[in-house]
């Protein structure tokens, strides 16, 4: 167990290396165009090179990229091009922001796709399991963006109950959290629930339940004491990665809702090639998505005791 | 005598293999949600082929600005779905996009399982260091997030149909890798696959004919369900900006042209809202009839 977590902690911080390399690569390969990106395309060829000069990029290529991992690691991420003020005091509130969104969608979507999915795998074939099904299909089939205008139709411009923008301008609001939680969970709760579905289907040929019900337990207590146990272990990895899912779904949410996150400020610093800011949400982007993975295989691992005890 | 001829197998040509794919795809019949997204998908293939006789209106030019739905133009015609801020029939761009969103989508589709599919086939039949380098590499793609590899990639090399493409290919090419080397790790100790190795044949013909057509259940699966991914990435970055340049009709785009006037024209947003969901809709049932009748036999 304890060799099996360091070698998932050792790939993690080598795929974050060589992530980190592969960004650096793409955006700082050539100074001519950093500088261009920060001082704008206006800006003089002698201001440019003094910029240069003073950021150490006439330095070999190693160096700068050993340099730019070192202040990464110690949190200096440079200055944002477009905000004029250091990165990690934009990044930060806009994470925390993100990571509220997230738990939100997480703490209603979990519970409602765990049990629809069991009720759905319950019995394979009946008529509630082709509902459930045929319903997480047409959900997920609604892309984000389509779902936000629909919602926003109806609730924002039709009923006039919720507000059409979560910018929190005044303060935390509820009621500007409730769509774009909304269409996250839409969007997403689906495909837990089929998935839940496909292992407690599974779970439920196995000759242990086929036991169970041959001895005259009643199937309340089938379906949740001897069931449900197995059939949740691969849900539980399957909703660690949508972790990483999350990360790009926030974009368009933040983005149509003018939601201050995380996602929203990836975009915009992309569209205004405000490339340390990319670099950092980037960084910060994968190594979220890393960590969950990480955290997915050994819970996996820890709650199945079939790899558990071998 | 009929019996007779019914009983000779035919040589497997390739006008057999397609008259073996149609019998396998009548096979979907028993599959009421399978029916529908083929359905679904077989519409818009045909609006998308039929788009210059069906259209009513050019979908570039400029008519009247803003119209509701169902609104007389005076010079003829009826603007079904109404028209845009830029006074463009809405109707004509849906089925105009369909044809944009049916090149790109199914093209990027193509080329990403081109790569997979290579990939998938090194790493899983020669394994060792191929499979190392080829897996690792994935794994460190796959560890993105995926819309935000999109946006560097996008933003890294400009948007136009050809880096659109591109980006599709770079991303979803490992998860498809992943898939095959799967089948390919199951397939490659078949005795067939022994034959082909003592006969003497290539690696490379091992892999694309012995191997490669015995994978193609999942395979084809996957790539419905792929393809409605691709054309959510190809919405979704219209969406936000970051699509095809304009002023081409593209779904993704036009909601986002007409989003902020939602408010008082919401059939500007709607109507390309419900046509991209419905494609998408349609690849996904199709996926899953597909997947549900290969499981029954």
């Amino acid at each position: 167990m304890l060799i099996m977590i360091s070698k998932r902690i050792g790939f993690m911080i080598l795929t974050m290396l060589v992530v980190s390399m592969l960004l650096f690569m793409l955006l700082e390969f050539s100074p001519g165009n950093v500088a261009t990106k920060v001082l704008g395309p206006y800006s003089s060829e002698e201001a440019r090179q003094l910029w240069l000069e003073r950021h150490g990029y006439f330095e070999p290529l190693w160096w700068r990229y050993g340099t730019w991992l070192g202040n990464f690691v110690s949190g200096e991420f440079g200055d944002s091009v477009r905000f004029r003020v250091p990165v990690s005091e934009v990044l930060w509130p806009r994470l925390w922001n993100t990571a509220i969104l997230g738990f939100w969608t997480f703490a209603i979507m979990i519970p409602l796709s765990l049990i629809l999915g069991v009720l759905a795998g319950m019995r394979e074939g009946s008529r509630l399991d082709r509902v459930i099904s045929v319903g997480s299909i047409i959900t997920t089939s609604v892309p984000e963006f389509a779902s936000t205008v629909l919602l926003s139709a109806i609730f924002v411009f039709g009923l006039k109950w919720l507000p059409g923008t979560s910018s929190m301008t005044s303060g935390f609001d509820v009621k500007q959290m409730i769509l774009p939680v909304m269409v996250l969970i839409i969007y997403d709760f689906g495909y837990v629930a089929r998935m839940t579905r496909a292992s407690m289907a599974e779970v439920m040929t196995t000759h242990y339940i086929r036991t169970a019900v041959l001895k005259g337990l009643p199937y309340k207590q089938v379906i949740l004491k001897h069931a449900l146990r197995n059939a949740l272990i691969a849900p539980f990895t399957v909703i660690m990665l949508q972790i990483n899912w999350l990360l790009s779904g926030v974009i368009v949410v933040e983005f149509f809702f003018a939601y201050k996150g995380f996602g929203a400020l990836l975009l915009e610093a992309s569209l205004n090639q405000d490339i340390f800011v990319i670099e950092a949400c980037a960084m910060v982007a994968v190594f979220v998505a890393v960590a969950s993975q990480t955290i997915a295989d050994i819970g996996y691992t820890y709650l199945n005791p079939r790899i558990r005890f071998s | 005598m009929s019996n007779i001829v019914e009983t000779v197998t035919p040589a497997p040509t390739l006008g057999f293999a397609f008259i073996r794919a149609i019998k396998s795809f009548a096979l979907l019949r028993e599959s009421t949600p399978g029916m529908v997204g083929a359905g679904l998908v077989l519409f818009w293939v045909i609006v998308a082929i039929l788009a210059p006789l069906i259209a009513p209106f050019d979908p570039l030019a400029t008519l009247q600005p803003m119209a509701k739905p169902g609104t007389e133009f005076v010079k003829g015609g009826t603007f079904w779905l109404g028209t845009d801020h830029l006074g463009r029939d809405i109707l004509s761009r849906i089925i105009f996009g369909s044809q944009t969103v049916l090149f790109y989508a199914p093209l990027a589709t193509v080329f990403a399982y081109t790569l997979g599919i290579l990939m998938g086939l090194a790493a899983g039949y020669h394994l060792g260091w191929w499979d190392i380098v080829l897996s690792r590499i994935s794994d460190i793609i796959l560890s993105f997030p995926v819309l935000v590899l999109y946006i560097i990639i996008i933003a890294t090399i400009g948007s136009s149909g050809i880096n659109i493409i591109i980006a599709i290919t770079f991303a979803s090419a490992p998860g498809i890798m992943r898939i095959v080397r799967g089948l390919v790790l199951d397939l490659r100790n078949r005795e067939y696959v022994a034959a082909a190795q003592t006969r003497g044949e290539s690696s490379l013909y091992i892999m694309l004919v012995e191997i490669l057509p015995n994978a193609r259940g999942p395979l084809i699966v996957d790539a419905c369900l792929r393809l409605g991914y691709v054309i959510i990435t190809i919405g979704v970055l219209g969406f936000l900006g970051l699509g095809l340049p304009p002023p081409d009709p593209d779904w993704g785009g036009m909601i986002n042209e007409t989003r902020k006037m939602a408010m008082i024209f919401p059939h500007m947003t709607i109507f390309p809202c419900i046509a991209i969901s419905s494609l998408i809709l349609g690849f996904n049932l199709l996926a899953d009839g597909l997947r549900e009748v290969s499981l029954r036999d």
